[in-house]
């Protein structure tokens, strides 16, 4: 595995250019740049077809490292750009890569709406329960009870669960996997990027710098082990208690379904006027 | 394109800048209700379709104003249009369309303000806005509309100067202009001069997507045909990447404003009526022109010598005209439906010519006998 990701780093990173990274050693978006870039090998997708936009935060920083069409919007704003760029070319793959704080907070209309709309887009949301950026304060995804640059007393509000909101938002497909479980974040992001429709993969990512740090998870290994120890495969969490889940997550994919996208459907429309 | 062209139509404001827009080759809206700016999304819904082009209806002005941005990257030419509160939401991707020199329409409909303000009332109070809305220094096109004829000629200028120039364009329009009906003869699609964008004369692994040239505007490569780039609105060098280094910064900046001050012949548009011989002048824009030329014709029929200055663009501020206008005149009035923002900018151009400013904020358009009682006064 070390040694394909070796060499899709040639075919598929600004290797030569822009490395090394600004991420702190042990950041969590290494790992999901490693995935998507091994997720679009695997569905062959070539770089002229590709575009990868970003909003603003440490996540957003991910365009800069593909050799695709790259895009480097303003903060919560990223679909929107995304959203005329695929209308205006249908054919191009447009991934999209947003912080928690990003997608769901400023962002947080576009998301829903984006989901609502269903045009074929896939956005990936690093959900480090932080805004990593600007220095570790609350996001709508810090868990209650826990510490932030702005929560110095503790957290008093509750998380977002971002996929579960996508998929009642109307996303086509969503799934929630998370850095330790890389291998299965590969098959995750193809399967988003391979499904028509707007999909939605939320990864829960470490921020030992800004979250870690402030509550009990100094460095990236203990982060990992929190993931692996809290998250819950989708079809195991089926046959468990709400108690038992309390305070874990489930992993997997949460939607999948086959519905008409807005380009099919604008398509038709041209189609209709055309005629008349 | 459209069936309707070479023909003669009576049409409204919003109507005409939809047919200008389309003529120019806009293949891409994206918007929010407001009024009154409603009917160029309404019928630019109607129109797109059976252009190949694409509507859509945003969840606000913000994510209108991103959609546009994208749909331009992406090579298709793109309008949004609203009006005061969502010209509000559109400034901070405004400024990314400046910074990564997007090419880019917009119309705001003014209506009075602030906040909500009369919705259905006219006012020119966004002049200040539309130049220095977004954070940061900018340069900026803004050209103002003044009957419905110009909503045509001047949408398609507007689309021509922001794909010469890679620079979002802003179409100040009003209440009056948008819901006038007037009639106008819209020239065949041939006759139309189009300008589209310079797009990379080099193969992709040659293209800079920033580099200088002698205009100070790089050719721009259709995002998806096969010359990837980055795009982003931190400053960046001319690969289009980030940098902080003071003097890539440097030359970033200036080279934004030296494209413009290179343009400004053809981008400074004024009109002049009845000024060879005049001593008093009205300097006047938008709906507010209307009636300033009748009051002017109205004066020289008294056997006044006054004349008008129409501004037409807006910004970059056509000072060379403005100080023609001063040297030659005694006494200049600037009527505005505003408490007096383009007056700013005239008094800056600071020759020693009295300069009347004439305001009205109540929503209601200043008439020409308003304007003609101060032409008798001067
Ligand atoms: C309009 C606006 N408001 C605030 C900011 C400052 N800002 C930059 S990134 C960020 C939050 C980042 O958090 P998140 O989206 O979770 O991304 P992360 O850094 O954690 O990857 C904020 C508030 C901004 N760039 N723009
Ligand atoms: S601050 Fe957090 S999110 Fe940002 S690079 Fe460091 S570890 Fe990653
Ligand atoms: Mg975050």
């Amino acid at each position: 595995m070390t040694e394909k990701t070796g060499s899709l780093r040639h075919d598929y990173l600004r290797h030569d250019k822009k490395f090394p990274h600004v991420w702190c050693p042990g950041c969590g978006n290494g790992i999901v740049l490693g995935s998507l870039i091994r997720a679009i090998a695997r569905l062959g997708l070539q770089k002229d077809e590709l575009v990868l936009a970003a909003g603003i935060g440490c996540s957003g920083r991910m365009p800069v490292y593909v050799d695709f069409n790259t895009l480097h919007a303003t903060h919560g704003r990223a679909l929107t750009f995304a959203t005329g760029i695929k209308l205006a070319r249908p054919a191009l793959t447009v991934i999209i890569v947003m912080g928690d704080g990003d997608a769901t907070a400023i962002g947080g209309n576009h998301f829903i709406h984006a989901a609502r709309r269903n045009l074929d887009l896939t956005a990936i949301i690093i959900n480090n329960q932080i805004y990593g950026m600007t220095g570790g304060q609350y996001s709508p995804t810090t868990p209650y009870g826990s510490f932030a640059a702005t929560a110095a007393w503790g957290h008093i509000e509750h998380a977002f669960p971002i996929a579960e909101l996508a998929a009642t938002a109307g996303a086509s497909y969503v799934a929630r996997g998370t850095v330790y479980h890389a291998a299965m974040l590969d098959d995750l992001l193809a399967g988003g990027i391979a499904r028509k429709g707007f999909s939605v993969i939320e990864v829960m990512s470490n921020c030992h710098t800004q979250y870690g740090r402030r509550n009990q998870m100094n460095d990236a290994i203990t982060m990992l082990r929190y993931f692996k120890e809290q998250a819950v495969a989708v079809d195991r969490a089926a046959g468990m208690s709400a108690a038992e889940m309390a305070g874990r997550f489930t992993i997997g994919v949460l939607a999948d379904v086959e519905k008409p996208n807005f380009t099919e459907e604008y398509q038709k429309i041209r189609d209709r006027a055309r005629q008349q | 394109m459209s069936e309707k062209t070479g023909q003669r139509l009576l049409l409204q404001g919003n109507e005409a800048i939809v047919e200008g827009a389309l003529a120019a080759g806009c293949r891409f809206f994206a918007g929010y209700p407001i009024t009154p700016a409603s009917e160029i999304a309404e019928l630019m819904s109607l129109r797109l379709p059976a252009l190949n082009g694409t509507f859509i209806q945003m969840e606000d002005e913000i994510a209108s104003m991103g959609a546009i941005i994208g749909a331009s990257l992406a090579g298709v030419k793109s309008l949004t249009a609203t009006s005061g509160p969502g010209f509000s939401l559109m400034q901070e991707n405004l400024g990314f369309a400046c910074a990564a020199e997007v090419p880019c329409v917009v119309v705001n409909v003014m209506r009075a303000g602030p906040s909500t303000g009369l919705s259905t009332s006219p006012a020119q109070g966004d002049v200040m806005q539309a130049r220095w809305g977004t954070h940061g220094d900018h340069p900026i096109i803004v050209l103002a509309v003044s009957s419905v004829s110009d909503c045509f000629d001047l949408t398609i200028q507007a689309f021509n100067l922001s794909e010469k120039y890679r620079v979002p364009v802003i179409v100040l329009s009003d209440e009056i202009v948008a819901h006038t009906r007037e009639t106008v003869i819209l020239p065949e699609q041939a006759a139309v001069t189009v300008i589209d964008r310079m797009r990379p004369a080099v193969p992709p692994e040659w293209y800079i997507p920033y580099e200088d040239n002698s205009r100070g505007v790089p050719a721009m490569a259709d995002m998806g045909s096969g010359y990837r780039h980055h795009v982003t609105g931190l400053i960046h060098d001319v690969r289009g990447f980030p940098t902080e280094r003071p003097e890539e910064v440097d030359a970033f900046i200036r080279r934004l404003f030296r494209k413009i001050t290179n343009g400004f012949p053809e981008i400074q548009l004024t009109k002049t009526v009845m000024l060879e011989d005049a001593e008093i002048a009205v300097i006047a824009y938008g709906a507010v022109t209307r009636s300033a030329l009748r009051a002017v014709r109205q004066a020289r029929g008294r056997g006044i010598r006054a004349g008008l200055l129409q501004l037409i663009t807006l910004y970059p501020f056509p000072r060379k005209a403005v100080e023609a206008v001063l040297r030659q005149c005694r006494r200049v009035l600037v009527p505005e439906m505003n408490m007096g923002q383009v007056i700013r900018e005239v008094k800056r151009v600071n020759v020693a010519t009295e300069i009347v400013r004439h305001n009205r904020v109540d929503g209601q358009f200043i008439t020409p006998a308003e304007i003609y009682a101060h032409l008798l006064a001067m």
